[in-house]
């Protein structure tokens, strides 16, 4: 007997798109002994925005790092688990070969280079790439960040403001198809934060996946669409802006709010 | 006072000067990137005017192919020897990796022992004209040719470093590896490029000094004399070591100036540029250009 394929049922079950990154079960020990993730999950679906909260030293950058390869200039391993970029296993990996796959993060504390010009950290930037675009990518991000323009010195000398723009900037030039970012507002002036929201909501609406830890939960409820609290390396909570809005007991409990 | 003199003096001390300044910034390149302290660098000279000489005289190649050969030849060995040797010791202690190049230095003293012979050698004339007189000052024609070519090396590296790619890469792995990594950049592949370059500037210094004085193991002292002058330029600055290393040729010149002329003491040339190391390191004891935390080793 044979099936007409028009006959067929019109999938009945919805096959959910695979995440553009998949971290499952993580593992991460320190120094061979500091054990810091214990089996953590969480997806960021393509162009979404995913926040991760949580109490200090609950390992929120140690995930970010895990990510992006960067564990073991600290002498960081994954012992379990995978990290799965658009469905290909990134364990392993050197980190420029992770950046070369489209993940890009802007490290806590900003990390520019101190002894080069805004232009040079925005040319390093770009530095995986040998495409001709890289000189209308400059024009985007001074477009982005019009004040970035005018500061012709050493980036050692921006206010903090401006050296996360100029952070955030320098990602940008990657093109990245994941942008990451630790704590994207920390220590930074109210306008200047206001100015980075603004900037990372049009980076959203230009279709831009993005995975960010900051304390602010009020600004991330209105950019992101899910959220997750690691406590203790683990995943302790997940759920939709409007759900961790709602759940005060829930703010109030992990994130002192 | 013979002026002449001193002005001669002062003149070949510049041009020393600015090979010592060129194996400084070849010292520095690998300092900065991958913060060892390279004992073996004036080997790298010693094995770069050999292998000129050899095909220059085994193989009647003419100068220039000879010199590039080498250069090519020397930008290979030092990549390998990055890779080989040096990349393995990564995470390893500081000081270990210090021991290494110290036995690297001693192991290819002897292999060029071993290969070419304990005698020095001369190298064929390359030049027909000896000497030309600038200024009533005679300059060898090979000391002009050495000025050059370092100069334009020294505009190479201020190119290399502001304009180009991998140029970028290294400051920002000299910066913070870890940075560096987060933006893309491969640091194996920097490490192994600053020994390939430091290698092959190298011995493009090694080649002009053989010119001059012939090849012989004496050659590897510059790797010594280089210290001096990147530690009063602060280790962690190239401006700083050329100018160190300009600082340390014409103290040396002027130190035979006054020792000829009125001290009398026989082979101050050599050991002064110590004893101003010292003097300066006490007034500033991070070099003249160098930053804060550095390590002297
Ligand atoms: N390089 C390291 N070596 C050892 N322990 C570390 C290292 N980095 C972080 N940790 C520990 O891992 C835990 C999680 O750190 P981290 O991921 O930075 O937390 P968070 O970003 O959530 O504040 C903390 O207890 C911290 O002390
Ligand atoms: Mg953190």
């Amino acid at each position: 007997m044979s099936i007409e394929p028009a006959s067929m049922p019109a999938a009945a079950i919805p096959v959910e798109p695979a995440p553009l990154l998949a971290v499952n079960n993580l593992e991460v020990v320190y120094s061979d002994v500091i054990l810091v993730l214990r089996g953590l999950n969480l997806k960021v679906p393509e162009g979404e925005i995913v926040a991760l909260l949580g109490a200090n030293g609950a390992g929120k950058s140690t995930t970010l790092k895990a990510i992006s390869g960067l564990l073991k200039a600290e002498d960081g391993q994954i012992t379990r688990g995978d990290v799965l970029f658009q469905g290909e296993r990134m364990n392993g990996y050197e980190p420029d070969q992770i950046v070369r796959r489209g993940i890009f993060q802007v490290m806590e504390g900003r990390r520019i280079v101190a002894d080069m010009s805004v232009h040079e950290n925005l040319r390093l930037g770009a530095h995986t790439r040998r495409d001709k675009g890289v000189k209308d990518d400059l024009d985007m991000v001074y477009g982005y960040f019009p004040r970035l323009r005018e500061r012709t010195g050493l980036a050692g000398y921006l206010s903090g403001g401006e050296q996360q723009m100029l952070a955030i900037g320098r990602a940008l030039m990657t093109n990245p198809r994941l942008l990451i970012l630790d704590e994207a507002t920390e220590g930074l002036a109210p306008l200047v934060r206001a100015e980075i929201w603004r900037v990372l909501q049009r980076l959203k609406d230009g279709g831009q996946a993005i995975l960010l830890i900051d304390k602010n939960v009020a600004a991330l409820t209105r950019l992101a669409e899910r959220h997750y609290i690691i406590e203790k390396g683990r995943i302790a909570w997940s759920g939709s802006s409007a759900e961790l809005k709602a759940d005060a007991a829930l703010q109030k409990r992990y994130l002192g709010v | 006072m013979d002026f002449h003199l001193l002005f001669q003096l002062s003149m070949n001390g510049l041009i020393v000067g600015t090979l010592y300044g060129v194996v400084g910034m070849c010292f520095v390149l690998i300092y900065k990137a991958s913060q060892i302290v390279n004992f073996a660098q004036g080997e790298f000279l010693l094995i770069g005017a050999w292998v000129c000489w050899w095909l220059l005289t085994k193989y009647q190649l003419p100068f220039v192919w000879g010199f590039l050969a080498t250069l090519v030849f020397m930008m290979v060995f030092g990549f390998l020897l990055q890779v080989i040797v040096l990349r393995p010791m990564i995470g390893e202690p500081v000081i270990s990796v210090i021991m290494m190049t110290i036995g690297l230095s001693i192991f290819f003293q002897a292999l060029m022992k071993w290969i070419f012979g304990v005698l020095p050698q001369p190298y064929p004339p390359v030049f027909s004209v000896k000497s030309v007189d600038i200024f009533g000052l005679q300059v060898q024609t090979v000391y002009l040719m050495a000025m050059a070519v370092s100069l334009v090396i020294m505009i190479g590296f201020a190119w290399f470093f502001k304009m180009s790619r991998m140029g970028l890469a290294m400051r920002a792995t000299s910066f913070d590896q870890q940075v560096a990594q987060s933006l893309g950049i491969s640091v194996r592949q920097v490490f192994a490029l600053s020994w390939a370059i430091s290698a092959m500037v190298s011995a493009v210094a090694g080649v002009v000094v053989g010119v001059v004085n012939g090849v012989s193991s004496a050659l590897s002292f510059f790797g010594i004399k280089v210290f001096p002058a990147v530690i009063l330029g602060g280790l962690d600055s190239i401006v700083g070591s050329v100018l160190g290393g300009l600082i340390i040729g014409v103290l040396e010149n002027w130190a035979q100036f006054a020792d000829s002329q009125y001290l009398k003491w026989g082979n101050l040339y050599e050991i002064a540029p110590f004893y101003v190391l010292i003097v300066i390191l006490m007034i500033k004891p991070y070099g003249l250009f160098g930053k804060r935390d550095i390590e002297r080793v």
